[in-house]
Parts: C-alpha cells; structure tokens; sequence
C-alpha cells in the first residue's frame, strides 16, 4: 500500500541523469531534484499557498455562522440547506469548472487568485459547514442561553461563547479546506489559461504531460506537494478520524 | 444527518400568522377561521422576535449565496448552454445561438459516447468494488488488538490524503514500460520478459488506471468500514459465540446485517465521486490511448475545454449529472436509512 509513497520519496533523491534504472534505496541521497523542483515550481507551491490559506479563511468565515444557524436557530428551510449541500456533492466539477468558465472569462476572474479561491472554497464550503454543524449539534444548548442571558448579543455569544468551544471542528474543518484547495486539480486546469497563476498541482500535471526525462526533479515536486498532507497525517491525526468519518456519515 | 429530527423541531411562532410551517401549528388547537389574531403577539414582541429572524438569517446567508453562485449556478447554466451553440466564438461576438437538442443529438450519436459510457461503468464498478472489498478486509484485519495498529492504520490514509495529481505521476512513472517499477520488479523474478505497456496499451490502460484508484480509494473505505466495525456491540459476538457462531458464520449473521448501513453509504458515495473523477485518468492518461481510459467526465472536459465546443461540453456534463442524481436519490435513501435504524 505504502509503496508508491516510498518509491516518490526514494525518487526524489536520487541523481539526476539518463539511467534508466532507479536503484531500490536512496543510498547515495543527491538533492539536484529538489534544486530543480524549486527553481522551476517554487513560485507554483507559493501561489497554492496562497490560495489555500485564503480559501480556508472563507470557507471557515462563511460556514461557521451557517453551520451554527443550522444548529441552533432551527431556521426555516434548514433542511433546505442541508437537502442543497448533499446534492451539491453530486456535481462534478467538470459542469462547474464549464459554466465558472465563461463566467469568469466575462467577470475577468480568469488566472486569478481570488477566483480560484472562490472555486476551491467549492470543496471546502459544504464539507466544512457538516462538520462544524455536527460538533455544535453536540454542544451544550445551556451554555450558550446563560451567555445570552446575561445580555450578550447573538455576534458576541458566536464570537466569544461558541466559536472557542467549537475549536477543535474549525481546525478540522481548516485542515480539509486546506487540503482540497491545495489538491485542487480541475479549477487550476481549466480556470487558468496562462502562467501567470498556477498552483503546484498543474505545475506537476505539466511536467508529466510532456515528455519526461528527469524523474527525479518531478517526484522532488511530488514530494514537496505532499508536504501538507504529510503534516497533517503527523500532527492532526485525530482530526483526520474525525473528519473523515464526519464528511461521510454525519 | 438528522434532517427529519431538525424539521419536526417547533419553529417559534414568528409574529406571521398563516406563513408558519405547516407542522408548527397544531390542527383542531380550537382556532377557528383562520386563526390569525388569536394568538398575535404583542407588537413590541414581534418586531424582537422577527429581528431575531434576520439575525439568524444573516448568519445563513453568505453560505446560500455561495452555494447558489457556485453550484446552483453551474448547473443553471450548463443547462442553458448545453442547448446553445456555445464555441469560442461566442467570447468575441457574444453570440450563442440556440440549437436545441443539436448538442444532444451530437454527443449521444458520436461513435465515442458509447466507448466512454462502457469505460465509466467499467471503471466505477471496478473501482468501487476493489477498493470496497480490499477496504472491507483491512477494516476486519485492524479489528484484532496489535501493537502498531493504530500508527499503521493512519499511515495508510497517506494515499487518500496525497493530492490526486501527485499519485498520478508516481503511478504514471511506476507503470512506466521501460523504467517503471512494477515492470523492473516483475522482470526481476522473471515474471516477464519485456515491459508490459501497463499505460500504453488499448487493452490494459484501463485496468492500470481502475488499479491505481482502488489503491486511492481503500484508505476511504478502511476507515468508515472500522468505524462502523467499532460501533457493533461486543456482546453480540459474545452472544453469538455460545451459539456456535464464529468465523464466517458470525460475519455473516452478525456483521454483514449490522454493517448493512454504513456499507450502503460508503458504496453509493463511492459511485457518485467516482463518476466524476478526472485528476486521475487525465493524469495517467489523459483518456488514451485511443479512448481506451476515456469517460463522459475526462470527454466532457475534452469538448470544453480542449475543443472549446462548450455546448456539447455541457450537454454531456449533464448527462453526467442525471446519472448521478439517480445514485443521489438512492444515497438519500441509504443515508435516512441508515439514520432511522
């Protein structure tokens, strides 16, 4: 199972050159991949950067107070909302990408960061109000009506009562935002036209489009893009559980 | 998700006789006419209570409003498009000229629907069972009490996690004819004689391509199977081990039945995200050779995006999005299935 990612990480630092034989071990680790990956997609990991903190800032921004309203209020045509989100998870990209297109091309949000970080919150957005709505679901109703009580407004009660309890469902949330945008493929292939604006993932998607002859540069860049998802295998592992099984059942 | 428990949660009436929701009020309550005045509240109360309301609202609002631009949209205007004469033509002049059902017409009559039709099937249903079935065995295997079991069971959500576009390269090259891996391996136990065109060849490149997205899709299976695994009552194994079931027979009578609901879920979500999927085969493939690794998603994309004839781009797209809507019907069902039992 875990012999792809081996071999991408054993890639990487292998010599550059013409051989056409890999050896199985890194034995003598060489860095020029990394050197190249770095000259040539250095900007490309920047700009996914960029765009990945700034759809999880609006995803966050957007679904926490839908996620709460969804909640606690018990709105009319919450279900409405909710009934929208699960079917939103059943378009594919590639009719969202078609008709974003031409919009874009007509808005001027073509090889833009804002507009792929528009695209990417697409992901992110639904996916984040489940999970954050199934934690607030679990949240004591009484702590939030004593803080409402004792005269808080409903901003202040969200702000400073509700939005601290749920942290730990914002940084799950946060970290799959993250993720998705970062992963994103599709936005980025069809969204930008030239190389003013291009995340990691075409970059790659590049590379291994013409004819390759240099792996090694190619696995360092896979690498380098795998470096979110590795923190986040390491340092969130129970975030993970809970937003996996979260975005699927919940 | 307990959408119906969320409905049948008496909304506070709110200071409008008569747009209330209908279960709100309760019938026969001893209201006659149309029982508006009755019970109005205090003025004063009702214009707390109807701010309250906006205010709730207010919280909803930027999310309806971007669901609405970023999928009720799309799906709007695919529609719209996919009866238009939709071509790059159109950014110049602005001119998309209506043609019915002509984009249809083309998309289901061109030689290469049928291929691309087949192609989805084969690959979602090899997909998903590949990676539902080596997913499911995992899941039972990480039950027993080992030490490591935890680590190694995070370890491999690593190929859930991995942007697709970097699995597709470290396939593309592992696959590769000449200085790929998995060719080098089997040539070293004499396997095979010369590289097997695992990508290049009309007759293996979708197989090699159903592989590589059941190597994606186990992590997701493995964890939601244990998950569900973990839920089911020891007691039950227990109960059943004094009756004699153990082994198979106990999967059969006591895990299967209890499983069924989370099973249900993770196939239907598995066929509705496979359906769609386009990183992968565009990055191993790119839909070749000749068709042979093409779907309506990646032929959808080509018309778009490569032909720019974004009218039967869209036509197809929503081709695409009917058959899914049909799982989408049955995952809804599954899921309030799975939430009432």
């Amino acid at each position: 199972m875990l012999f792809p990612v081996y071999w991408m990480v054993n890639a990487s630092l292998q010599p550059n050159g013409t051989t056409l034989e890999t050896s199985w071990l890194p034995l003598k680790p060489d860095f020029t991949g990394y050197a190249t990956a770095i000259r040539e997609q250095g900007g490309n990991l920047g700009t996914s950067l960029v765009i990945s903190l700034g759809s999880v800032a609006l995803s966050l921004a957007i679904a926490a107070p839908a996620a709460y309203a969804l909640a606690y209020f018990k709105v009319r045509g919450a279900g409405i909302v909710l009934f929208a989100i699960l079917i939103s998870q059943m378009i594919p990209g590639i009719v969202v990408a078609n008709a974003l297109y031409t919009a874009y091309n007509d808005l001027g949000l073509l090889n833009s960061i804002p507009g792929l970080i528009l695209a990417d919150s697409a992901h992110g957005i639904p996916f984040a109000i489940l999970i954050i709505r199934a934690f607030m679901n679990g949240m004591p109703a009484s702590v939030i009506e004593a803080a409402r009580v004792d005269g808080a407004g409903h901003l202040r009660a969200f702000w400073s009562i509700v939005l601290p309890l749920s942290r730990n469902s914002l940084i799950t949330a946060g970290l799959f935002t993250f993720l998705f945008a970062w992963s994103d493929f599709l936005f980025a292939l069809t969204l930008t036209t030239t190389e003013a604006v291009r995340p990691v993932t075409l970059g790659i998607f590049q590379y291994i489009g013409a004819y390759v002859n240099d792996w090694s540069s190619v696995m360092a860049t896979a690498v380098l893009a795998s470096i979110p998802a590795i923190i986040l295998l390491v340092a969130a592992q129970k975030y993970i559980a809970a937003g996996t099984a979260g975005g699927a059942v919940k | 998700m307990s959408l119906s428990t969320d409905l049948s949660q008496a909304t506070p009436p709110n200071g409008k006789p008569g747009a209330g929701k209908a279960g709100v009020r309760k019938p026969g309550s001893g209201l006659a006419g149309d029982g508006s005045g009755a019970t109005a509240p205090a003025p004063r109360r009702r214009t707390r209570q109807s701010r309250e309301r906006l205010f709730q609202w207010l919280f909803l609002v930027p999310a309806v409003v971007y669901m609405a631009l970023f999928f009720g949209y799309p799906v709007v205007k695919n529609v719209v498009m996919s009866f238009q004469d939709y071509t790059t033509a159109t950014f110049f002049t602005g001119e998309a000229p209506w043609v019915g059902l002509a984009n249809y017409a083309k998309v289901l009559s061109s030689s290469l629907f049928s291929t691309s039709l087949l192609n989805t099937a084969l690959f979602t249903i090899g997909s998903i069972a590949g990676q539902f079935v080596i997913g499911l065995a995992l899941a039972i295997f990480f039950q027993r009490k080992f030490p490591l079991n935890g680590i190694l069971r995070s370890l491999l959500l690593l190929p859930w996690l991995l942007p697709l576009i970097v699995s597709s390269a470290v396939w593309r090259w592992i696959l590769d004819k000449d200085s790929g891996a998995l060719n080098r391996f089997l040539g070293d136990l004499h396997i095979v004689d010369t590289g097997v065109p695992w990508l290049t060849s009309t007759s293996l490149a979708l197989i090699a391509v159903v592989g590589v997205n059941i190597w994606i899709g186990i992590p997701f299976n493995l964890t939601i199977l244990y998950g569900g695994l973990q839920e089911i009552p020891d007691e039950l194994y227990e109960a059943g081990s004094l009756d004699g079931a153990t082994g198979w027979k106990a999967f059969r009578h006591i895990t299967s039945p209890m499983l069924r609901p989370v099973v249900s879920v993770v196939l239907v979500l598995g066929v509705v995200y496979t359906l769609k999927v386009l990183d992968i085969i565009l990055g191993l493939t790119n839909g070749g050779p000749a068709n042979s690794t093409q779907t309506i998603a990646t032929q959808s994309y080509a018309l778009s995006f490569q032909e720019f004839k974004f009218g039967e781009g869209a036509a197809l797209g929503n081709i695409l999005v009917i058959i899914s809507l049909v799982f989408a019907v049955l995952y809804l069902r599954a899921s309030r299935r799975a939430v009432d039992e």
